[in-house]
Formats: structure tokens, sequence, C-alpha cells
């Protein structure tokens, strides 16, 4: 299925600060098509949030800037666009949901009232119909008793039933695409899990393709069918899961793959759990070349001299390294 | 698929989930319905609101239950204390003190009311767009607070009221004039704090993550502010409302201390309360009575104040 919904290209997100330009995300490209599942991975502060914020246009600008490349959405390019244009593609083509649930709901409103508040924005309903709509997307996510719990306030929810509720908030208008920034890092184990169910329950229901961000490589092996990898503000491999799996290219990647804890390794053969040598390089003045230069066991001299492009080893998967 | 609409699904067969929501139907009520279940339950606040209302009624309804003139001279009854003839005693010049009380009432009470409503909507506007806005804009509007903070306000009131007193008067009538007058410049001088307290309110409000995921699904500046920002910076925004309705009328009652406020033959409970002090001895309850309203309207009002802030806050369990 070759029906691409998100083309995002070389995208260019940079900051501008007091001692110069952060450049968060920079040369970024990712697709994702019409119903699949793809995963942004990648260690803490390498640009997955810039990124999804950036095709949702919620970059505040200043300090935010647009410095090149496309963000095509079925074809059509947002960057362009205004916030009003930008206003009838979010909810209802392109929602998304944040890693926050304690406080992402308004404390002085009914989850009710804020469900129906983004249905009646984007349909002509009365609020009656707008409320019978709210109950409907809390049945949905299995908030049990929703005829009830429409009236409940935010505090009255466990944070696993506030990203329940908030999921019901970002489908409410059935976009073609739900961008998840880490939806499950605030929550313990058990509720991660049924948050991430309901989320491909959801998927199957209406059809919808997921940018799931997450630092959890056990949850891409699990949920998606696509994975890109993040290192500082560059997509460094990109491929579906199962090769990324069997056989990844980057180095980054390896290490990622290699620092998951595994019951059967630990057992076995008794090997301590890997980590990463090292710090992600400043965004500020990013090193010439290969970004992960500093932190590669394989670094040569060729790899300080230019940035390696994106090269296709296999169908499909696309990796950044001079191997 | 996509096929499958959740909003049209319940919209066409709401007959079955509609059941279950009956035993508790006392639930489904409107926000403001909500809040007035919650503000009942403020015991000091309802008792400030009786108050209030007793007072107000008082004021509008007493001239014709006690049809007596406020201006009926009597010399033969001058500074007497509460009598059958004077429930509430007479002054100097033998005038009614109740019906004085209740003139001066509707006086004080309007002024202090209309006084706040101009402080707050200058101060929300200033603030909400200063907190907004950042940059230029912000700057200059704090600055403008603060320079108005940093007039000196009865010199300056003094000379507002010298400048403009006659030409309102040409337009408005004698007390039309004054009431504006007044409240403009009690409303024009308050308004800084609340400007401060809402820009504070809407700088950090704006960074919330709940501001955020509104704006991601689709909510414009202005239905950010108006849905989300302005309601959680309300319950500060009233109680210094509340205080400043007591505030106007004092002040009301500074300024006709002054001989500064209404024209002197025109009571308010500020200009009795003036007129009483040369008599404290011989006369107290002329300068009792006034007294005793201002602080009791004051003192409800904040307690008013105090409930609506808590009826407001749905995290407050009342
Ligand atoms: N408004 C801003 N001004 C300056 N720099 C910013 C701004 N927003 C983000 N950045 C920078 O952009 C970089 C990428 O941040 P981003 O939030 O995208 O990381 P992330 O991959 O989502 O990390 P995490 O996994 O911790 O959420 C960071 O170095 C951050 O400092
Ligand atoms: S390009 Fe060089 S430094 Fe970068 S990951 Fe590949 S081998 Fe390592
Ligand atoms: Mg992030």
């Amino acid at each position: 299925m070759a029906d691409t919904l998100l083309d995002i290209r070389g995208l260019k997100t940079w900051f501008k600060v007091e001692d110069g330009m952060v450049r968060a995300v920079d040369g970024v490209d990712l697709h994702i098509d019409r119903g699949e599942t793809v995963g942004v991975v990648g260690e803490s502060g390498c640009g997955k949030t810039v990124t999804a914020r950036s095709v949702l246009k919620l970059i505040d600008m200043p300090p935010g800037r647009f410095e090149a490349g496309q963000i095509l959405w079925q074809g059509r390019d947002l960057i362009p666009l205004d916030q009003g244009e930008m206003n009838k593609i979010r909810a209802r083509e392109i929602a998304i949901i944040f890693q926050e649930p304690m406080t992402s709901l308004n404390p002085v409103y009914t989850v009710g009232d804020q469900i129906a508040e983004v249905i009646a924005l984007h349909q002509k309903l009365s609020p009656k119909q707008a409320m019978a709509g709210a109950a409907e997307m809390l049945r949905l996510v299995n908030i049990p008793n929703p005829q009830k719990r429409v009236h409940d306030y935010p505090h009255q929810f466990s944070g696993g039933m506030r990203q329940r509720v908030m999921i019901a908030m970002a489908l409410s208008c059935q976009p073609k695409l739900l961008i998840a920034d880490e939806p499950t890092t605030a929550l313990d184990v058990t509720i991660q899990a049924q948050i991430l169910e309901l989320m491909h329950e959801m998927k199957d229901k209406f059809g919808m393709a997921i940018m799931l961000i997450t630092h959890a490589m056990g949850v891409v092996a699990e949920t998606c069918q696509r994975v890109t990898v993040m290192y500082a503000g560059k997509v460094v491999e990109e491929a579906p899961v199962e090769a990324l799996f069997a056989d990844p290219r980057h180095p980054y990647t390896q290490g990622l793959i290699r620092s998951i804890p595994r019951i059967d390794r630990a057992v076995s053969r008794q090997a301590r759990l890997e980590s990463i040598q090292g710090t992600v390089p400043s965004l500020l003045n990013p090193p010439a070349g290969c970004r992960f230069a500093a932190r590669c066991k394989y670094a040569m001299d060729i790899c300080t001299q230019g940035i390696p492009p994106l090269k296709e080893v296999a169908p499909g998967h696309r990796v950044a390294c001079v191997l | 698929m996509a096929g499958s609409t959740p909003v049209s699904l319940s919209a066409d067969a709401p007959a079955s989930p509609q059941l279950a929501v009956q035993p508790r139907k006392a639930r489904s009520i409107s926000p403001a319905l909500e809040t007035w279940r919650r503000f009942r339950r403020h015991t000091l606040a309802v008792t400030g609101a009786i108050v209030l209302l007793i007072l107000v009624s008082g004021v509008l309804l007493g001239p014709y239950v006690w049809p007596v003139a406020i201006n009926d001279i009597d010399f033969a009854a001058k500074l007497q204390g509460p009598s059958l003839a004077h429930p509430l005693g007479t002054d100097d010049l033998g005038q009614d003190l109740l019906a004085r009380m209740m003139y001066g009432g509707r006086i004080s009470l309007a002024v202090g009311f209309a006084a706040m409503l101009v402080a707050l909507t200058v101060g929300v506007l200033v603030g909400s767009v200063a907190g907004m806005a950042s940059g230029w804009l912000d700057a200059a509007l704090m600055w403008l607070t603060d320079l108005f903070l940093a007039l000196p306000t009865l010199p300056l009131l003094l000379l507002v009221m010298y400048l403009f007193r006659d030409s309102m008067k040409k337009v408005l009538g004698v007390e039309g004039g004054a009431f504006v007058l007044i409240v403009v410049v009690i409303g024009g001088l308050r308004w800084m704090p609340v400007a401060r307290l809402v820009r504070a309110q809407f700088l950090s409000l704006r960074e919330k993550e709940f501001v955020e995921a509104a704006r991601a699904l689709g909510a414009s500046k202005v239905r950010q502010v108006v849905q989300h920002i302005l309601p959680n910076a309300l319950g500060p925004v009233i109680v210094v409302g509340t205080i400043d309705v007591a505030a106007a009328i004092i002040f009301e009652s500074t300024l006709s201390f002054l001989g500064l406020g209404f024209p002197s033959d025109v009571p308010t409970w500020g200009s009795m309360l003036r007129d009483a002090k040369d008599y404290l001895d011989i006369a107290a309850h002329w300068a009792l009575f006034p007294g005793g309203a201002i602080f009791l309207t004051v003192l409800a009002i904040n307690f008013i104040g105090d409930g609506l802030r808590d009826a407001f806050d749905p995290r407050r369990v009342l």
C-alpha cells in the first residue's frame, strides 16, 4: 500500500537562541502511509517532539523557524499555511496526544464538555449531539459508565483514564493520522500496555495511521510496522520493524537494540545491560560529518568529513552511515 | 473501518444509553447551576449574600415603605437618637437619617459596583492582551500599568475633579456627572493590580498542556483565551474584584469627605459620615449607621468573593 499520507522532506526546524541556532530538527525525512504505524525512536533531545509539533505547526515562532524542507500532507505542503488553515487540519485530519495526561485536560470543565468542544469545533452539531458524541467516544475508549462520566471533572480521573480521555478527544473527529508523543511515558507499566492496546484497537476501528514517538524499543517491536531512528536532529536509519531488529545497520541503532533489557540474555550469559557511552552532541554547534562519530566505535576519518546521506541498503531499509 | 462514525452512531440511537443517565440526573446540570450548588455550601458566602441582598433591597425598596423626604428640615428635632418618628434618628438639620441612609446607599452601592466593573474590564483587557502578546506590546502595556501605579492618587483625583466636574455637569446633570466622574476615576485608578494579576496568570496558563492540547486540536487563539485561559485565571480576579467594590465605596467616602464627591446636599454613606464627624460626642448614632453600613457591605462582598472563587474551582471539594 503506497498511499502516502504524510511525507516530510528535508525538514529543518531551528530555534534562535542567544548563542546562535539550535538545530533541533536538521534535515529529517519521514513518511507515513495510510493506516500504518510508524515508530520514531531516539534518545532524549534528538528532536522527536519538535518533528511531531512541526507537522501540526505548533512550534512557537519565534524562536522557532522552518529553515528548509516540506511537510506534505496528502501531497499538499503545510508549511505555507497560516494558523487558521491549520485549524481545519488539526483534529480533523491530524491529531496529537501528549506525554502528560495529568495536565492535558482543562481542570475547570467536565471531560464531556472538552470532548464535545472539539467535536463542535469541527462539525456542525447541536450541543446535545456533541455531548452525545462525547459520551460515545468515552465508551469507545473503554471508560466504564460513559453516560455518567462525561459529567465528571478531570481531577476525578486517574492518569491512565485521563490518557484515555485524551485519546477520545483526539479521535473524536476521526483523524487520518494520530501522532502520539510518548503517550505512555508518564504511566505505570500495566496501564502503558492497556493504552497501547487501546490505540491499536482504535486504529483498526477508524483505519488511521499512527506516528508513535517513544523511547521504548520493546514497544516499537510490538506495535509498529516501520521504524525511524533519529539521532541529534537527523534520521540515521529507517526500516521495516523486522529488518531493523534482525539487521540493524547503523551503529547507533545497534546500540539502542543492545540496550533493551532481555531476560533470556541476562540469565543465560549473565551479560550486563549495555548502554551507549558518551552523550548527545550539542545541537547548537553540531560537529561536521556524522553526528554519532564521537560515540561510534567504528568511526573513521571520512566520518567527520561529510554528513553521510541516507542510502538504501535493502528495500525500504535506509541508513545514514559510511559503513 | 473509517465508515463507522461515532458521533452519528450515538445520534441515531440515543434511546438505550439515555436510560442509564436517569438516576443521576442531578449531575447533568449546566456549569452555572453546578457553580450555584457549590456556592450554596459556603456558609460565610451565603451569609454575605443574604446580608448584601438585604442591604440592596433595603435601599431600593425601603423608600416606598418609608416615604420620608431626605431634605425635610426640622430644627425642632435635630440630632435626635433613634425614635419611632425617626428610626435611625436625625442629623443636625433634623433630617431623617433612615431616608438619607436609603438614598445614600443607592449611590454608594452603585458607585462601588460600577467602579469595580470598570476596574475589572480595563484590567482584564490590558492584562490578557499583555499576557498573550509577547514583545513590545507586552512591554508597552506593562509600562503603562506601572505609570498608572506610580501616579499619586489623591492629587491626580483632585486635578481630574476640578478639570472635568463642570463640563460633566453640563452633559449629565449634577448627580449623573458626579457619578460618572467618580466611577471613572476610581475604576481608572484601580485597574492596574487586576492587569498585573491577569497578565501573570496568563503567562503561566498559556504554557499549560491543556492550552497546548486545545491548540493542537484546532482551537483558535481567541478560543484558547476565552475558553481555556480566562476561566482558569478568574478565581483571583473575582477576589480582587470584590475587594474593589469595597474599596470604591470607601474611596467615594473619601471623596465626599473632601467635598469632591457628590454635591453636598446629596447624601451618600461617605458624605453622611463626613457630616457626622463633628458631632461624634453628642450624636454618635449619626456616624454609626453609615459607618456600619459600609462595614457590613464590604465584609459581605468579601465573603461572597471567597465563595465565588471556591465555587468556580471544581478541584475544591465543597
Ligand atoms: N523553544 C525552543 N527553544 C530552543 N530550543 C528548543 C526549543 N524547543 C526544543 N528545543 C531543543 O530542541 C531539541 C530537541 O527537543 P525535543 O523536545 O524534540 O526532543 P525529544 O526527542 O522529544 O526528547 P524527549 O525524548 O526528551 O522528549 C532539544 O535540544 C531542545 O533543547
Ligand atoms: S558514519 Fe562513521 S561515525 Fe557515523 S555511525 Fe557510521 S561509522 Fe559511525
Ligand atoms: Mg519529546
